[in-house]
């Protein structure tokens, strides 16, 4: 086979000159949006069938073989449903807000590195694109939540606004831990620094250096929890989904939404669910590495080492947002002032102690990077 | 370059006419909505700059909490604009002196920039305590904010506490007689503490002798 090694050529110098380089980019920002879409029209049926599982329910089995083609006939239903406006809302803020909430929710995916060599754009600043992002979440919500001027939405929206912007601290503080640990702020540099075993994971107070660094388990691994947690409160999952409280707030900022603008919002919410799951496996649960040594990769050929990489991804983003789907179903709604009392004065003390305990310990052992 | 030099006078673009509107618009929650645009569109001339950690800052900083409570608080205002812009004629050549000196300001110091007259003498450090090409912008400025200026960087920590304090200040109110929950109590109450057992005869209930709420 003369082809194959003329295509390698052909295939680098097409990347290297520029139209390539933006066609390539722009195929796959379309493959890793559309494998996203996909994957989460299947984890809200996932999340539906836990939870009913919980339940004693059978959850959705009508549409497809075990319902799993439940998503789409929802996905169809939104789409052909008309568009309600209300009269007195704000017309141009009310339709921007489900599309400025779908396209973080979205953008936020280009840095996360899903296996080695694939994240979108491998920058420097990584944690800090994506805690930004999260961070500008809120918008779509609270843009939706007073364009709707109405009561509800509004009272929906100022609580999301307040517990995102709570919670955001104390997930800020965490991720500070982690990247004291692996000393970089890439995604893929943290998560390379998570090689070679369970051991050497963050949550485990591990890194390159755990033969030094594993006392710190005992800071890290609640550190996890902290970020979990905290996630639970970014993303309006329950007990933390007092902005859409149904026996307070009917269904909070989304009470006006309808059709396709209320589904773009549902999208952009699960959306986030299934980045702080991922970013929790990166984090946290050593990324695309297996939780044994890989020297074995070596001689593997490299798509399959990465296709190797992307199932431990997936399988860790499962685990964790599993977990998630379990919290939902089991723990009940938090009132809105020990929501509060939890995000300032629990996990923004703890989580500023650990970053001292953290940084002192590696400035002791002379392990900072 | 060409693609570098759209993208600069894209965002220049909509960084002023987002500026623009902030002061033109009627609704102060779309005054507050285009300054998140102008906010962001600096972020990404920053990002242009190569200074992506700046960039992520400002996103982080302005737009994900300063902008928030901004917003946050504009929304539960109920101001009435049509009062506001009553006085617009007799401020307005106040506004524009301001406005003067600030751009004549700004001339100034980009011109010396320009020149390099003023640039050079504050690059000290980087240029003398050489710090490699490959540095990272957060190492690059990590490596000067905690050396050479740690005292000025010290000094901003304390001019954010002072304010921080002095907000609690202003608007702490001891009121006596309000009852807290004091959550480690609840949580250290034990069957014992918490109820009584008690077998009343049939008619009489509980005497108030021996009340429930003592």
């Amino acid at each position: 086979m003369g082809f194959l090694p003329n295509f390698g050529v052909w295939w680098d110098a097409f990347q290297a000159s520029p139209a390539g380089w933006v066609a390539w980019t722009v195929g796959h920002i379309l493959l890793i949006t559309v494998v996203l879409l996909l994957t989460i029209a299947f984890v809200i049926y996932g999340d539906r069938k836990i939870f009913a599982g919980v339940q004693a329910r059978k959850g959705p089995n009508v549409v497809g073989p075990f319902g799993l083609l439940q998503s789409f006939a929802d996905l169809g239903k939104f789409l052909i449903k008309e568009l309600v406006i209300p009269a007195g809302a704000d017309k141009a803020v009310f339709l921007l807000a489900p599309l400025i909430s779908v396209t973080l929710a979205l953008g936020a995916w280009a840095v996360m590195p899903i296996a080695p060599g694939w994240s979108v754009s491998n920058i420097n600043v990584g944690v800090l694109y994506l805690f930004a992002v999260s961070s500008l979440g809120v918008y779509g919500i609270i843009m939706g939540g007073w364009a709707s001027n109405s009561k509800y939405p509004f009272l929906g929206a100022l609580r999301s606004a307040a517990q995102m912007v709570s919670y955001e601290v104390s997930i800020g503080f965490v991720m500070i831990t982690v990247i004291l640990l692996a000393g970089t702020l890439n995604l893929n540099e943290i998560t390379k620094a998570q090689d070679g075993g369970i051991w050497h994971w963050f949550m485990f107070g591990g890194g390159p250096n755990w033969q030094t660094n594993w006392p710190l388990l005992l800071v890290m691994f609640p550190m996890g929890v902290i970020f979990f947690i905290s996630g639970l409160a970014e993303t309006n999952r329950p007990p933390f989904d007092l902005p859409e409280a149904e026996s307070e707030l009917v269904a909070g900022y989304a009470v006006e939404y309808g059709s396709t603008p209320y589904m773009l919002f549902y999208l952009a919410e699960t959306s986030n669910i299934v980045l702080m799951s991922g970013l929790m496996a990166v984090l946290f649960l050593g990324g695309w590495h297996a939780p044994w040594p890989e020297g074995y990769l070596a001689a593997w050929p490299a798509w399959l080492a990465s296709l190797h990489g992307l199932v431990f991804y997936a399988i860790k983003t499962f685990f964790v947002f599993f977990m998630n789907a379990m919290v939902r179903s089991i723990v009940p709604r938090y009132r809105y002032d020990q929501l509060m009392r939890l995000g300032w004065k629990v996990f923004l003390p703890t989580s500023l102690v650990a970053v001292f305990i953290v940084s002192g310990w590696l400035v002791y052992t002379g392990m900072g990077a | 370059m060409a693609l570098q030099a759209i993208a600069f006078y894209l965002m220049a673009l909509i960084t002023l006419a987002s500026g623009f509107c902030v002061v033109s618009a009627r609704n102060p929650v779309h005054s507050v909505l285009w300054l998140i645009l102008s906010f962001f569109s600096a972020a990404g001339l920053f990002v242009l700059l190569g200074a992506e950690f700046l960039a992520m800052l400002l996103v982080v900083v302005y737009v994900g909490a300063v902008a928030v409570l901004f917003l946050f608080v504009v929304m539960m205002l109920d101001v009435d604009f049509a009062s506001l812009r009553q006085g617009f004629a007799r401020y307005m050549p106040l506004g524009l002196v301001v406005a003067a000196i600030l751009a004549a300001e700004m001339v100034l110091v980009s011109s010396t920039v320009a020149g390099r007259g003023a640039a050079k003498a504050s690059l000290g450090p980087m240029a003398t305590g050489g710090a490699p090409a490959n540095v990272t912008n957060a190492e690059a400025i990590g490596r000067v904010l905690y050396t050479d200026y740690v005292y000025f960087f010290q000094a901003a920590g304390m001019v954010l506490l002072v304010a921080m304090i002095g907000a609690i200040v202003l608007t702490l109110r001891h009121k006596p007689g309000v009852r807290r929950q004091v959550v480690m109590d609840q949580v250290l109450r034990s069957p014992a503490s918490g109820m009584r057992m008690s077998n009343p005869r049939s008619g009489e209930g509980i005497g108030s002798g021996e009340g429930i709420g003592e």
